[in-house]
């Protein structure tokens, strides 16, 4: 009986850290069945429900061997870059006039900011191709572009003013006492110490771009991204090489992320490096520590 | 002021704000205009304030509006059951491995989220491990399936929308003054009454912000009720995704679409004077101004 009660104590006193153990696996395991079967062997290189037939590397080794999926990663790929450049710098600039000048206006452009990101993704799609259709206007990688520049931005812009808001101005009128230009000190220090809130946010818009599927299908035409051919195939069965892809996909962007964690630590820790003010003794006022 | 400088936030917002207007808020203009015509596929639509075809378009999908009610509220509160324990242990017990389960918190965006959903349905279904236990357990019938059903459609929807949970509700619980909860302790309340009388209350603006987040999405998605669920589990999401790209019905999509904004909008400002805050929105507001 001590035992138990003592089982039971430390149960108790871990609850937290065991519900939290649970709740990381449940968000991982769907992660881990992607990576395992796309070492499943299966009889007719499609997915199935089971590893019955042992495992295999051969999906690996010929990964790159369905045309019809290379070409849609390859055009996932290429819409993701090209999106998130163009939300990256537009979002960056926005993120800056909205934190550093008082303008009128202001409140009503947060609002279109956020909205966006409070809409549901269908919503987003259908409006969208309501106005493709009324300009007859030919879907495809165009319109896709379009699609995803859109609802990257307010996610930049998010990103990067939390960045901005903890920025020390100090640092950038010291450089303009130093005789900086006003070009000089944005190149030589707002940009540097801002890189690593607009990477994260680069990185943010790269996901979300090539993570889409609802927006793209309402607006994608004939083009055919990595999720639309995923989507595709999901009914007449997927073939491993999508987990593969998917596999190095995920390892490709956890590093990424994790060197920009890396980073951004560093750059927090450089940041820092200017000393704490002295505080300003004042007479008759209570001993603080 | 010169007038120069005053223009200079203009500037930085132009690309911004006029991609936001011209693909977002102008499609909305087009997609009422669209849920105002009236004819068919053949005789093609034309514009005659056809009133009509929001009624029509609700009346036709009561079921399908209420299930998505249903889907998306029980998953947002099972995201908020699971989310709130693990991000306070991420933010108060994890001590070195803050970081890392950070990550895996993020680690789903790393993968398509076609196929993680996919991965589900591997997990799910009728030979799944999984599955057996359910059923030795009783919680499924011994020859009861659950793929194709409500519960299926529900547990995909609270994986999948379950970091947008977390994260807001860490970035609150961090910034938790612990000193508080001491004070409250100090004052002799039991564990019990400083959770619910302080850090509850505090983490308020966490939990709004996470439920938004969580519910928006969850109630516009079709990617769950069409890969996890069966014909018997069609949210809203589906039959606008059906309406527009399978049936053309162009106008009664958009008419069901717009309705579908609307009474977001009209749920998310009621939410949040019942919550009381307008952390939501107004917090970075507050922050810079």
């Amino acid at each position: 009986m001590a035992s138990l009660s003592r089982a039971w104590a430390w149960l108790r006193r871990n609850a937290l850290p065991i519900y939290a153990g649970i709740a990381v696996a449940y968000m991982l395991i769907p992660i881990v069945v992607i990576a395992v079967f796309s070492f499943g062997a299966t009889p007719k290189g499609k997915l199935t429900f089971g590893l019955d037939h042992g495992f295999t590397t051969e999906y690996w080794s010929s990964a790159f061997s369905l045309s019809e999926l290379n070409e849609a990663l390859f055009t996932s790929l290429r819409l993701a870059a090209l999106a998130t450049a163009i939300s990256t710098v537009i979002g960056t600039l926005m993120a800056i006039a909205l934190v550093r000048h008082r303008f009128r206006g202001r409140r009503l452009t947060n609002l279109l900011i956020v909205i966006p990101m409070a809409t549901p993704e269908v919503v987003i799609g259908a409006a969208l191709l309501s106005m493709f259709i009324y300009y007859t206007f030919a879907l495809g990688f165009g319109t896709l572009l379009i699609a995803h520049v859109m609802f990257s931005i307010s996610f930049v812009v998010v990103v990067v003013r939390s960045r901005l808001i903890g920025f020390d101005r100090h640092l950038e009128e010291a450089a303009a006492d130093l005789g900086a230009t006003p070009l000089a000190t944005f190149r030589t220090v707002t940009l540097p110490l801002l890189a690593p809130g607009i990477l994260a946010a680069a990185l943010l818009a790269f996901s979300l771009s090539i993570d889409d599927f609802i927006i793209s299908n309402f607006n994608s035409g004939t083009t055919v991204t990595f999720p639309l051919y995923v989507y595709g195939v999901s009914l007449r069965g997927v073939p491993v090489q999508v987990n593969v892809l998917a596999t190095m996909l995920f390892a490709l962007i956890a590093i990424a992320v994790s060197l920009v964690l890396w980073q951004q630590r560093r750059a927090e820790r450089m940041a820092k490096v200017r000393p704490e003010p002295e505080p300003i003794p004042v007479p008759g006022a209570p001993v603080t520590t | 002021m010169s007038l120069k400088q005053r223009l200079v936030p203009y500037w930085l917002l132009g690309p911004g704000l006029l991609w936001l207007i011209i693909f977002f808020v102008v499609p909305m203009y087009f997609m009422g205009e669209l849920a105002l015509r009236s004819g068919s596929l053949t005789t093609g639509y034309t514009f005659d304030w056809a009133w009509s075809n929001f009624p029509d378009s609700l009346s036709g999908h009561t079921e399908q509006i209420g299930r998505s009610f249903f889907y998306a509220g029980t998953a947002t509160l099972l995201a908020l059951l699971i989310a709130y324990p693990l991000a306070y242990a991420i933010a108060f017990r994890a001590g070195r491995f803050k970081l890392l389960l950070l990550f895996a918190v993020i680690a789903p965006f790393f993968t398509t989220y076609l196929i993680r959903t996919i991965a589900w349905k591997t997990i799910l279904s009728d030979s799944s491990p999984v599955v057996s236990v359910l059923q030795t357990l009783s919680l499924v019938p011994p020859d009861g399936r659950v793929l194709a059903t409500s519960g299926a459609v529900i547990a995909g929807l609270t994986y999948n929308f379950l970091p947008f949970m977390v994260l807001p509700l860490y970035a609150n619980l961090e910034r938790l003054d612990l000193r508080l909860i001491e004070a409250a302790k100090d004052l002799y309340s039991s564990s019990r009454q400083a959770f619910l009388k302080v850090t509850l209350p505090l983490t308020m603006p966490g939990i709004v912000a996470g439920v938004l987040l969580t519910f928006i999405p969850a109630f516009g998605d079709y990617i769950n009720a069409q890969i996890l669920g069966g014909t018997q589990q069609a949210m809203v999401g589906n039959v606008i995704q059906s309406l527009y790209l399978n049936q053309r019905n162009y106008p009664e999509a958009a008419a069901l679409s717009f309705l579908m904004m609307a009474l977001i909008l009209a749920v998310v400002t009621v939410y949040i004077r019942f919550a009381g805050t307008g952390a939501f929105m107004g917090d970075e507001d507050e922050e810079t101004a």
